[in-house]
C-alpha cells in the first residue's frame, strides 16, 4: 500500500473494532460475593448472634492479607486505635490472685454458642491452649509464644512497686487488647470484647508476674 | 437386635490372628443426662469365642471397656478355611454372635 | 555406700522425666498409633452400605442411582472428586449435600428438614453410615477434585476467604489455628490447610469416628463444630461457606491420600 500511515490508521481502528467486538468476561465482584455468602449461610444460634460476623477495621484489613503483614501506616493506625481502648482499672490496682489466674488459663469454656450466657463469670482465659506457662502443666499449645517465667525474665521482684509500673502497665494492655501493639495478633482482646471481667484480668496479671506464681519458679 | 460385629482372622506362623469390633453403647452406669437421672448400666459382660467350636477363650468385661469395643487375640493352631465364632452377652441379657472363616 | 543409692535416685529422676517428656508429643502419637487398628468406623461403613443398597423413603428406592459426580451408581473413586459441580442442580456440592439431593429424589426424603435435623438424630444417622461408606470407597485414593468449571473456581476463592476472614468476639478465623504449620492447641496437633499437608491429613483424614466422643463425624459436623470453638454463629448443614470451605482444603489437598473414614481421638 502506498501510504503508510493511511494502512496504520486502518490497521489501528480494525484492532480497536476488534477488541470491541470480543465478549471479556468481567472477573465476579468477590467482596460482593462473600458478604452475601457469610449472611446467607449463617444463623444465630443461643448467645451467637449474627452480629459476630461483623468486622473492625482490624479483622477485617487482617483477612484481607490472608496471613500477609499490613502496610506500616495501617499497622499503626489500627493498633493506635487498639491501644486508645484499653481501660486501665479503676483503682490504680493490676494484681489479683495467681491460684485464681491459674484456673483461668486452664479453662477454655464461654462465648459459644452451647454456652448458656456471655457473662463472664463462666469465661476462661483458655491460655494454655495457646501457650505455655507454668512448668507443671504439660499440656500447652504453641501458637503463643511460652510465657514460661514470664514476671522472672522481665526482672519483676515485686510487681506493686514503681519501677515494675513498665512492664505492668504494658502487660495490663496486652491482656486487655493485644491489637494495641500487633494489629493482626491471633490473640483475642480479653477486655476490649467483654470476654474477662477487670477481677479475672487482674487474676491473670498475677499468673504472669507475682513471684510467687508457679509461672516464676 | 444389635449390629453385626465386624471380624477378620488371619493364620501366620502357625496361629490365628483374630480382629473383633463389636457395636455396642457400653454405658457404664456412671453418666448422669442433662436432667440429672443416672443413665443406666449397659455393657457386655460376657465374650466367649469358639474354634471349630470348640471354647478357646472365655472373658468378663465390666464398664471400664470402651464403646464399640475392639478386642483382638490369637488362636494357636488355626489354619486358613477354620471357623471362628464371637459371642457377648450383655447386662441385658441380649447377646450376638458372628462368625467369620480364618483367611 | 552413699554413692549408689544418690546414683539409682539420679536415673530415677531422669527415667521420671524422660518418662513425661514421652508422655507429651511422643507418647501422644504411641497412642494414636495404637487406636489405628480396630476402628469402628468398620461399623458405619456396613451401615452405610446397607443404606446405600435399602428401599427406603416415601418413594421406597435405594440410592444405587445416586450419581455423586462421576455418573450414577458410581461411589469407588467420588469421594476424592467431591466437592464439585453438578450439571442436574446446578451447584456446587460436597458428599453430604449431594446426598440429601439424592435421597430427596430418589427416595422422596425431605433434604431441607434433614438439613435442619440436629447432628446425631433421625436422618442425620443414616448421613453418618453413608458418609463412612462412600469414603471408604475411595480409602486410599488421592484427592482430585475438578476445578474446570467456572463456578467450582469461585468456590474456591470464596472458600480461601472464607478460611481466612476473621470475626466474633475471639477474632478467629480458620487460619488463626490451621494457618500455619508445626502448630498446636494445647497438645492436638493443627495442620496447615493453606495447602496439602499431607497424606491422611486434614481433609484427607474426615470423616471420622472419634474416640472421645464415640461419634462418627463427616466433614459438614467437624466445620460446624470448628465454626462453634471459633465462637461464630452457627453455619447452615450444607450451606455455601461449608461447600466453598470444602472446595478451598480439597484443591490444596490435590494429590493426598484419603485415609476416610479415619479414626480421631
Amino acid at each position: 500500500m502506498r501510504h503508510p500511515r493511511l494502512r496504520r490508521a486502518l490497521f489501528g481502528l480494525f484492532a480497536v473494532l476488534t477488541a470491541c467486538a470480543t465478549p471479556v468476561t468481567p472477573s465476579p465482584d468477590y467482596d460482593a460475593l462473600m458478604a452475601e455468602m457469610m449472611r446467607a449461610s449463617f444463623r444465630e444460634q443461643g448467645i451467637a448472634k449474627m452480629d459476630r460476623l461483623m468486622q473492625d477495621a482490624s479483622n477485617a484489613e487482617c483477612s484481607k492479607s490472608e496471613g500477609g503483614p499490613l502496610s506500616d501506616a495501617r499497622s499503626e493506625a489500627i493498633q493506635t486505635a487498639n491501644y486508645k481502648s484499653v481501660k486501665m482499672p479503676a483503682d490504680g490496682k493490676f494484681i489479683g490472685d495467681w491460684r485464681e489466674g491459674e484456673r483461668l488459663a486452664q479453662n477454655g469454656r464461654g462465648m459459644t454458642w452451647t454456652d448458656p450466657s456471655t457473662a463472664t463469670t463462666a469465661n476462661g482465659g483458655g491460655c494454655y491452649n495457646c501457650h505455655e506457662l507454668s512448668k507443671a502443666e504439660i499440656s500447652f499449645g504453641n501458637i503463643g509464644p511460652s510465657l514460661f517465667n514470664y514476671g522472672k525474665l522481665h526482672g519483676v521482684a515485686n510487681p506493686e512497686a514503681p519501677e515494675s509500673l513498665p512492664i505492668v502497665d504494658y502487660t495490663w494492655r496486652k491482656i486487655y487488647n493485644s491489637k494495641a501493639f500487633n494489629a493482626c495478633s491471633g490473640m483475642p482482646r480479653f477486655g476490649h470484647a467483654g470476654l474477662l471481667s477487670e477481677a479475672q484480668l487482674k487474676h491473670l496479671m498475677a499468673l504472669l508476674l507475682d513471684p510467687n506464681s508457679p509461672v516464676n519458679k | 437386635m444389635a449390629d453385626p460385629m465386624r471380624i477378620r482372622a488371619q493364620a501366620a506362623d502357625g496361629k490365628a490372628t483374630v480382629r473383633v469390633l463389636m457395636s455396642h453403647e457400653m454405658e457404664t452406669g456412671q453418666r448422669k443426662d442433662a436432667a440429672g437421672n443416672t443413665i443406666p448400666a449397659w455393657h457386655i459382660q460376657q465374650v466367649s469365642a469358639r474354634w471349630n467350636g470348640a471354647t478357646v477363650m472365655n472373658a468378663q468385661w465390666g464398664p471400664a471397656v470402651a464403646k464399640n469395643p475392639y478386642l483382638q487375640f490369637a488362636v494357636k493352631g488355626a489354619k486358613a478355611g477354620d471357623k471362628i465364632s464371637i459371642t457377648w452377652l450383655d447386662n441385658r441379657g441380649d447377646n450376638r454372635t458372628d462368625e467369620a472363616v480364618v483367611s | 555406700m552413699k554413692r549408689i543409692p544418690v546414683a539409682g535416685l539420679l536415673v530415677t529422676a531422669m527415667a521420671c522425666a524422660l518418662a513425661q517428656q514421652k508422655f507429651g508429643a511422643d507418647g501422644i502419637a504411641e497412642y494414636r498409633k495404637m487406636l489405628e487398628d480396630g476402628n469402628p468406623s468398620d461399623l458405619f461403613e456396613a451401615r452405610g452400605e446397607e443404606l446405600w443398597k435399602k428401599k427406603r423413603g416415601p418413594k421406597n428406592a435405594s440410592l444405587e442411582q445416586c450419581d455423586l459426580g462421576k455418573g450414577p451408581g458410581v461411589v469407588k473413586g467420588a469421594f476424592v472428586e467431591l466437592p464439585r459441580y453438578f450439571a442436574d442442580t446446578k451447584k456446587v456440592q460436597d458428599l453430604e449435600s449431594r446426598l440429601l439431593t439424592c435421597m430427596e429424589t430418589l427416595q422422596g426424603f425431605d433434604a431441607a428438614e434433614i438439613a435442619k435435623t440436629p447432628f446425631g438424630v433421625g436422618e442425620q444417622v443414616s448421613i453418618e453410615g453413608l458418609v463412612a461408606y462412600v469414603s471408604a470407597e475411595s480409602r486410599g485414593s488421592r484427592f482430585n477434585l475438578p476445578q474446570a468449571h467456572a463456578d467450582e473456581q469461585k468456590m474456591y476463592e470464596l472458600g480461601k476467604r472464607a478460611f481466612f476472614y476473621r470475626a466474633g468476639p475471639y477474632d478467629f478465623s480458620c487460619a488463626s489455628c490451621h494457618g500455619e504449620a508445626g502448630k498446636r492447641i494445647r497438645m492436638q496437633e493443627l495442620p496447615k490447610l493453606t495447602s496439602d499437608p499431607g497424606d491422611g491429613v486434614g481433609f484427607a483424614a474426615w470423616p471420622a469416628y472419634r474416640l472421645s466422643s464415640g461419634e462418627m463425624w463427616g466433614m459438614q459436623r467437624r466445620l460446624n463444630d470448628c465454626y462453634r470453638q471459633q465462637r461464630f454463629p452457627f453455619p447452615g448443614y450444607g450451606s455455601d461457606v461449608t461447600i466453598a470451605l470444602g472446595v478451598y482444603m480439597g484443591v490444596n489437598a490435590k494429590g493426598a491420600q484419603s485415609i476416610a473414614p479415619a479414626i480421631k481421638r
